[in-house]
């Protein structure tokens, strides 16, 4: 059996199509309507509802907390400031990615860690000596996001909501229930993630569907929130990159930099987990980058158009290898899909660096009436779609 | 007279396997069984009239997939139905499951450990990459490291290169499985008693050897291996019984010209002048070959069917040291309902798979306790199918057949093998069993229990062993099953050895008898 997290007698009556998935090993929603793209479009134009609490969560307390962090991500955390979120990823000894989240500062000592596959071993045995207590709290926390324009106005409807600015969080109550509040997603928008003890969960739900209402409000699922978020550019462990804990072979690794998450390695930092092989590979570059590609309308709509079909694209976003080419293969890209907000098809790739540069004209895979064709594309800039309301 | 390229001796499936092999390759071959019927220790037997039972080995795990792919098992009826789960019923009413699906796993063993759970992927990543390493090894005559033989040296420097390949993290990690005990190299990794106990078992499976042995850590990784194939499916339970799989092998061996005869046991390998002439059978009848493979054991084939007068004094002694120890037995039981586990009451899907009864590895050293002073183990490991769950022919509609492998029963008991003997292990098997189902007793129609005795006197393996000779580190690799003659060859001319005292060894794998055709017919496999 999976697991079914607190919020799953509010979603399994809304979800009108049965269509469900597995996310670290619970159900949830692809959808609740039979389509997505109605759920889509509440993220870009008014608000979408999502249950995230399949991430797992970690409590990690005590005088080493901020150490530890600092141990094992890549992130400076002991400079971060209480209240502030820091999106990081975390290596092994080789600097090969192992997952990547979200560490927020709960207090001096305290901290709150999301992760997308189970991290606890792992952090236990790099807290060998240091005094910190490392709780999985994955099962007792729920955890909703809101997001799109209108997230923030649902949210003052039902209490006191602090002036958050971008990735940073605080302790409030909604409708009286005590819940975290951080200006967080994975979409690329205006948005939040609340954080709920398992006991609050359906009030909460309900709370917000109701103070949504007024405000377009949408339970959404998970093939819209896959959209929006390559279109914010954010990748996605197990689809667009391997954790070095799982890999079989060494070319399935990838470093920060092979990410394009450099912004993320602090090497000033004394030492953590593999900051020799990062500097290694800073001092000389890394080999492939993640970057973000945009698939040219005309050359689609020739390749239809030769066999008498008007041009297609994919409604919903695909999670596949796909190779790419320059003059020989460049590199692969790993999810994609049309973007309905930027009327554009777009993936995310990974590419040799020396195909990487924004404006680079490559070639991608397409199967067109059974036969494998290539289509135009080129390198572009991520994210592809960045609001200003995101950082607002 | 017809004459014969190659007398197969034993039709097991090793025997078979090699018969095919070499009848492909278009030698005209003949198998001689002892038996009225082919399979060896692989075979299915209506014991009980309605209740059909593997007898004797009962999964297929180790099953090569390039022979079933080469001898088109498959088109001969081989078909292999998935095993999906191992249940450890625990004493105190609780249990532990391990699931095929990978979330439901998780969240079962995180009921007992959290670590465990996330330790769980990385251990099998590490055997995944250990068995990796070894298998190359397992489809290739082993080469003596000693041994300055040009083609010797060849296969040892490709060996080199391999190890390098390997790199020096993996180098050490594939050291400690050979040389640590089951238990200790799984204490490195895991805090769950009942997880240890049930994955150290796999270590013991077939020696007279404990949890806490150094060497058992390998032959855990030696059952490890069949899982390698995953995606090809190689284990699990053959669709009616593993004489399915003897049955596939020897109906491609025809196919392919190979002539079976059946109630035909050899009595001597005919040698004249360090040169094989053929074999006399126990009726006095003569079948002349240049070549003759022996799929038995090695005791059976170089002291019984050779004879000490032929063969070198140093390998004479070798094979006389050579441990075979049987201490498995199987009880096969008729059942007239199906068990109820306390600890997981109903008909759910842990029926379909295997229930171990392992609880601790402390329970498990126990049992070896007994055995190393020569008595059954009071209470024993015993590895349960139901295979009527996943074969419904295997028994009468709504009745079914419990398989149950037993560890130990000592070949060498005090007082030696007796019929109270035999039926005083089937009542600790039962008992055992019926702390976790209490209503076991009950449903038993009929009960056949097998000893290592049983198994040596039905099936010819000496002293029982399942293995044709312990899997212990001193005789695997070029020491199986003596130095110098570890590569399917024999001091006479033209003998070659097939069975599963020989590299890589045992399992329903049949390696060993591709292998050896290869090396009667001069190839590389």
């Amino acid at each position: 059996m999976l697991k079914k997290t607190p919020f799953h007698e509010r979603t399994a009556a809304l979800c009108e199509s049965h269509s469900w998935r597995r996310w670290a090993g619970h159900v949830v929603a692809s959808s609740y309507e039979l389509s997505h793209e109605r759920e889509y479009h509440c993220i870009r134009a008014a608000a979408a509802l999502f249950d995230i609490s399949p991430l797992y969560k970690y409590s990690i307390r005590g005088r080493d907390a901020a150490r530890l962090l600092d141990r094992v991500t890549t992130r400076d955390v002991s400079r971060s400031q209480v209240g502030q979120v820091l999106y990081t990823g975390w290596c092994d000894g080789a600097g090969k990615l192992l997952d990547d989240g979200t560490v927020a500062r709960l207090g001096e000592d305290a901290f709150l860690m999301t992760a997308a596959d189970p991290n606890l071993r792992w952090l236990q045995d790099n807290a060998v000596g240091l005094e910190v207590e490392v709780e999985d709290i994955s099962e007792s926390v729920g955890a909703l996001s809101l997001q799109g324009p209108q997230s923030r106005r649902i949210l003052e409807a039902l209490g006191e909501l602090p002036a958050l600015k971008y990735f940073r969080r605080a302790d409030t109550k909604l409708r009286g229930m005590p819940v975290s509040v951080s200006r967080t997603g994975y979409t690329g928008d205006l948005g939040y993630e609340i954080w709920v003890s398992r006991d609050n969960a359906l009030p909460l739900w309900d709370a917000l569907m109701q103070a949504g209402r007024g405000h377009g409000i949408m339970p959404a699922g998970m093939l819209a929130l896959d959209m929006a978020r390559i279109e914010a550019g954010l990748m996605l462990l197990d689809v667009d990159y391997v954790s070095a804990r799982k890999a079989l072979i060494e070319s399935q690794t990838s470093s920060p930099y092979e990410m394009d998450l450099a912004w993320t390695v602090d090497l000033s930092k004394p030492s953590f987990v593999g900051k020799s092989s990062l500097e290694e590979e800073a001092r000389r570059g890394p080999q492939w980058r993640f970057v973000g590609i945009e698939v040219d309308w005309s050359s689609l709509e020739r390749l239809y158009a030769e066999v008498g079909l008007a041009t297609r694209v994919p409604q919903a976003a695909w999670r596949m290898s796909v190779p790419l080419y320059a003059s020989e293969q460049a590199g692969y890209a790993t999810s994609g899909g049309w973007s309905p907000v930027l009327k554009k098809y777009i993936a995310l790739a990974h590419l040799r660096a020396e195909w990487a540069a924004p404006g680079t004209a490559l070639e991608m895979e397409i199967t067109v009436e059974h036969r494998r064709l290539r289509a135009a594309a080129r390198v572009v800039k991520k994210p592809f779609f960045d609001p200003e309301r995101k950082r607002a | 007279m017809t004459r014969y390229d190659v007398i197969v001796i034993g039709g097991g499936h090793n025997g078979l396997v090699c018969a095919a092999y070499l009848a492909r390759a278009g030698r005209k071959v003949l198998v001689l069984e002892r038996r009225e019927r082919v399979g060896g220790a692989a075979m299915s037997e209506e014991v009980f009239p309605g209740f059909r039972f593997s007898v004797f080995s009962y999964v297929v795990s180790l099953l090569r997939p390039e022979i079933i792919r080469d001898l088109e098992l498959p088109r001969y009826g081989l078909h292999i139905l998935p095993l999906e789960s191992t249940l450890t019923p625990l004493p105190n009413g609780d249990y532990l499951a391990q699931w095929s699906d990978h979330d439901q796993n998780r969240r079962e063993l995180a009921r007992h450990s959290l670590r465990d759970a996330e330790a769980y992927d990385e251990f099998g990543l590490v055997l995944h990459h250990m068995a990796r390493a070894i298998k190359p090894l397992l489809a290739v005559a082993p080469p003596d490291p000693t041994s300055l033989r040009r083609e010797q040296l060849f296969d040892l420097f490709q060996l080199r290169t391999y190890f390098k390949d390997l790199g020096t993290k993996r180098f050490h990690a594939l050291h400690k499985l050979l040389t640590m005990s089951a238990a200790d190299y799984l204490d490195e990794w895991f805090e769950t008693e009942a997880l240890k106990a049930t994955k150290s078992a796999s270590g013991i499976i077939g020696t007279m050897l404990g949890p806490r042995s150094p060497g058992t850590a390998y032959v855990l990784l030696h059952h490890y291996m069949g899982e390698l194939d995953g995606v090809f499916r190689a284990w699990g339970f053959a669709r009616g019984g593993n004489g399915s799989v003897s049955a596939a092998i020897a109906a491609s061996a025809q196919a392919r010209g190979t002539e079976i005869r059946t109630s035909s046991p050899v009595s001597n390998v005919i040698v004249r002048s360090g040169k094989v002439r053929g074999v006399v059978l126990e009726g006095g009848e003569e079948i002349e070959a240049d070549l003759v493979v022996s799929g038995a054991d090695p005791r059976r084939t170089f002291l019984g069917l050779v004879g000490e007068q032929h063969l070198p004094g140093e390998l004479v002694e070798s094979i006389r040291r050579f441990r075979f120890r049987g201490s498995s037995a199987k009880v096969n039981l008729a059942l007239g309902e199906l068990p109820e586990f306390t600890c997981l009451p109903g008909r759910g899907p842990h029926l379909r798979g295997a229930t171990s009864i392992s609880p601790s590895v402390d329970y498990l050293e126990r049992a070896y306790d007994d055995a190393k002073y020569g008595e059954i183990s009071r209470r024993p490991y015993m590895d349960i199918v139901i295979p009527s769950m996943l074969d419904p022919a295997m028994a009468p509609p709504g009745k079914h057949v419990m398989s149950i492998f037993v560890q130990y029963a000592p070949y060498h008991l005090n007082g030696g093998w007796t019929d109270a003997k035999r039926e005083a292990l089937g009542d600790a098997v039962v008992d055992t069993l019926s702390e976790y189902a209490p209503n076991l007793k009950g449903a038993i129609l009929h009960r056949q229990v097998v000893t290592p005795a049983d198994i040596e006197r039905i099936v010819g393996l000496s002293e029982g062993n399942i293995f044709q000779g312990e899997l212990s580190l001193q005789q695997m690799f070029f020491l199986r099953p003596a130095p110098a003659w570890s590569r399917y060859r024999t001091p006479i001319r033209g003998l070659y050895q097939c069975g599963s005292g020989t590299h890589p060894g045992g399992g329903v794998m049949g390696a060993s008898g591709r292998n050896a055709a290869f090396a009667v017919l001069g190839e590389p496999p």
